[in-house]
């Protein structure tokens, strides 16, 4: 078995309910070869290498590493078997030392205490190996984020591992700490390791790789050796799918403006930098960007959560003041919270509380909650959204993502916005319901309402936006208006200004 | 200049905050030296380490179910329950009325001792059970225990020949091993204290020098990450609970001793008075964050305040709201080492 790749993960199919998120997928991974797994959000990238790891079992299909099955129960035995992996949102314990967290679960041991000076040592040689300058002892929290993606990253390395999963490893790392990644990647290459890259970035792909595999819905699309490969056919290979009837059609139309935004900067950084634009009445304006290019922070600055520390928000020419949420909602703004489980839904609670929730006070009847009010409210909202529920009584969990969705939005109109921020307002939703929700977001800016969407999708804001605003690195990058002819080259003009400040 | 000042007083904030605790203390004993300068005396400063003893050892096994991101509301009725039978097993022989008349000659204090100990381990590892193992949050299972413990505690108090009266009368070998004092030079230092001190000696190793107390702040600090990294979630925080229990052991045996007669309420609101010193002391109730000079510390305070109070003389119904009020900013005062801006 001399000759067999390092990992062979071959027609591999996986079947939520209702979802097909592998549909015969496949990957071969080389020994001393960096493989970037590439593909749209959703594509089954991040499915594929959890069957990997053990976190989800396959349905069918087989995984052999050098030659001979290898099938892990979970993470761990994963790790014990020299396959690790850097996630996206670093596992840490941020109030622990670099070095702890570098040996947790593993520790060194001399008479049964734990071996400071072992640990301290070998921290520090993993770190000359990989070049890295970061004192073990220090606290990790306190550490920048592409400090800690070192840590990790050396983490990966101290388990010996000989296949390493890097996911999005540079999405907020600066241009010199990705070359130090890079140094990184390219050594631990000559050591024979074999590395799965997870990226969007294309430049970065063809730059550090030597094979591209692309997946799209599930499925495999293409393995290319990245050499053959330009960034033009990546995205073909990647979006390749017909697009027309993905979203409802464009029968809004912009109109005077409604929002000013003037040079606004966040309070506390990591956030928005020096951001202005306008936001016309009926116009729905995209917002696009990397991971950590600080969309979310933009929205929760303007929407009062996050405090700024420069800058002037105008609604109709007036300054208006969003000192903090309760201001904001006073004024006219609604903001559509990025996760909608953890910050959205109050989920063993009815749909009628979920829908009332940011207006309460105005249900009460002589000082008490007025169900009469509140159940008409409800209705509205159930029936203006077109939420599929067996009850308003129903605890919001039991529904769909989508209805979920739906409920929330309608939560938000309740208030009558005129200013509607919305952030991923289709994340983990399944697709027949997004197209729901884009009619919706159209059916809003033709009532008037001004919509701000930011979403990692970027065919879904070309599909429904009539202006694409790109941050990058939490500054405005360029503004693209929907109307001008791009030549279907819409996607790689957002990718480039995307990588603008990086 | 404008800008270095700026770091200077920012670097100043900083001190103060880490400091805060000490800060904190030296100031109110300040307080109550300016008051009374009476206060300043070794004499009081014994008393009050002695008083602080006990319950120290409670809070060194409370403050690793906190750093757990859990909480124990048990630790005082277990105390009480262990401190019972403890005390039943040390009554003096010639004390007519003692509740094991068969026992006439006095036993090994090693015996009682390990009765204890048993005792807090078993109703630990039944509230370490209920968090490893049923996924109850702390706060719920050992409000259960707590009951389960006092029901003990009652039923075993009852059951003495006479009726339900407090355990007392104990045999001098056991009063003289609690409360007796190493003699240095005429200056008396109770053993009580170096009890004390050697279990925090004790718990400082284990919190920093052995894989369970590194797994403990990482299960407390962040769970996902620990189980990613291969920690054994379930035995580790039966580990810390079991530790708990040989304190709370510990602690009931020495109470027991120091307040020479047991009752149904020995050890009620103990537990509230450990939990005191180890927030005060920066034990964070969100997990992963402590230290074990920082409870001892918290510990202290709670006690100075106690008894720099009744010292001077304050009305018992004041103190409470005094001692609330103390609580409140101290905490409030260290939480915001870690608060993060937005």
């Amino acid at each position: 078995m001399e000759n067999a790749p390092l990992l062979e993960m071959m027609n591999i199919n996986k079947e939520f309910p209702g979802v097909k998120a592998l549909d015969n997928a496949q990957i071969i991974l080389k020994k001393g070869t960096v493989h970037a797994l590439m593909g749209e959000n959703g594509a089954g990238k991040s499915t594929l290498m959890k069957c990997l790891f053990g976190v989800y079992k396959e349905d069918s299909g087989e995984i052999k590493i050098n030659g001979t099955e290898a099938r892990f129960d979970n993470p761990k035995q994963a790790l014990d078997n020299g396959v690790a992996m850097v996630h996206q949102e670093l596992n840490q314990v941020l109030r622990r030392s670099v070095m702890e967290n570098m040996w947790l679960g593993k520790f060194p041991k001399n008479k049964g205490l734990v071996d400071h000076k072992k640990m301290y040592d070998e921290t520090k040689k993993v770190f000359e190996q990989l070049n890295i300058n970061i004192n073990p002892k220090a606290v990790i929290g306190t550490l920048s984020v592409s400090e800690r993606q070192m840590v990790e990253i050396a983490k990966a390395v101290s388990y010996n591992a000989k296949i390493l999963v890097l996911d999005e490893p540079t999405s907020s790392l600066t241009r010199e700490e990705v070359k130090h990644l890079f140094y990184i990647i390219n050594k631990l290459r000559d050591d024979g390791v074999g590395m799965i890259y997870i990226s969007h970035k294309m430049e970065e792909i063809l730059e550090i790789s030597d094979e591209v595999t692309i997946m799209r819905d599930g499925q495999w699309v293409a393995t290319r050796d990245a050499q053959s490969l330009t960034t033009d056919e990546i995205i073909k290979l990647m979006v390749g799918r017909d697009l027309t009837n993905r979203f409802p059609p464009k029968t809004n139309t912009p109109k005077e403006v409604l929002l000013e935004v003037n040079h606004l900067t966040g309070k506390y950084m990591p956030s928005c930098i020096d951001v202005s634009f306008e936001l016309k009445k009926g116009e729905i304006l995209g917002v696009a960007g990397l991971v950590g290019s600080r969309r979310t922070e933009l929205l929760e600055t303007i929407f009062g959560i996050a405090g700024h520390s420069d800058g002037v928000i105008k609604l109709h020419g007036k300054e208006v003041d969003n000192k903090n949420s309760r201001a904001a909602i006073r004024n006219g703004f609604a903001l559509l919270t990025e996760e909608r489980r953890a910050t959205g839904i109050i989920p063993l609670q009815s749909i009628t509380f979920n829908s009332v929730l940011a207006n309460i006070s105005s249900y009460t009847n002589k000082g008490l909650l007025s169900n009469k009010k509140m159940d008409r409210d409800t209705k509205w909202v159930v029936d203006s959204m077109k939420v599929k529920t067996p009850s308003t009584k129903t605890y919001i969990k039991s529904l769909s993502g989508g209805n979920q969705q739906k409920v929330i939005i309608g939560r938000w109109l309740l208030t009558e916005p005129e200013v509607l921020l919305l952030d991923e307002p289709t994340r983990g939703i399944d697709v027949g319901a997004k197209y729901e929700i884009y009619q919706l977001i159209i059916d809003l800016a033709k009532k008037d309402k001004g919509v701000i969407v930011v979403s990692s999708e970027m065919p879904e804001l070309i599909g429904i936006c009539d202006r694409i605003l790109v941050m990058s690195n939490g500054r405005v990058a360029g503004i693209l208006d929907m109307k001008e002819d791009f030549k279907g080259q819409e996607q790689e003009e957002i990718m480039t200004l995307a990588a603008k400040y990086i | 200049m404008e800008k270095k000042k700026a770091i200077d007083s920012k670097k100043a904030g900083e001190f103060l905050l880490n400091y805060a605790l000490y800060i904190i203390l030296g100031l109110l004993i300040l307080v109550v030296i300016i008051i009374e300068p009476k206060f300043l005396s070794a004499a009081n400063f014994i008393k009050i380490l002695t008083q602080a003893s006990t319950r120290g050892i409670l809070a060194l096994g409370v403050a690793g179910m906190i750093v757990l991101a859990g909480t124990d509301l048990s630790a005082g009725r277990i105390l009480g329950c262990c401190a019972a039978v403890s005390a039943s097993l040390v009554q003096s022989i010639t004390y007519a009325s003692r509740m094991y008349p068969g026992i006439t000659k006095d036993l090994p204090l090693i015996l009682p001792l390990m009765v204890s100990i048993v005792i807090g381990i078993l109703f630990c590892a039944l509230n370490g059970f209920g968090v490893a193992k049923l996924n109850l949050h702390a706060f719920i299972v050992s409000l259960g225990t707590q009951l389960i413990a006092y029901g003990f505690t009652c039923i075993y108090i009852d059951s003495q020949a006479g009726g339900a009266q407090a355990i007392s009368t104990f045999n001098q070998k056991f009063l003289n091993a609690v409360n007796g004092s190493f003699n240095i030079f005429g200056f008396k230092l109770p053993y009580l204290i170096c009890y004390f001190a050697i279990a925090s000696i004790i718990m400082w190793v284990v919190w920093n020098k052995t894989t369970l107390g590194k797994n403990m702040f990482a299960i407390g600090g962040n769970k996902e990450a620990a189980a990613v990294s291969g920690v054994n979630i379930t035995r580790n925080i039966m580990g810390i609970y079991i530790i708990a229990g040989v304190l709370y052991g510990i602690a009931a045996f020495l109470e027991a001793g120091r307040i020479q007669s047991v009752n149904t309420s020995t050890g009620l609101n103990y537990d509230l008075d450990a939990i005191s010193g180890c927030v005060i002391g920066g034990v964070s109730f969100s997990g992963g964050v402590g230290t074990i000079p920082g409870v001892i510390i918290g510990v202290v305070i709670l006690q100075v305040i106690n008894y720099s109070l009744n010292f001077l003389g304050v009305n018992p119904y004041l103190q409470y709201i005094i001692k609330g009020i103390i609580i409140i900013i101290a905490v409030s005062i260290d939480v915001r080492k870690y608060l993060s801006k937005k």
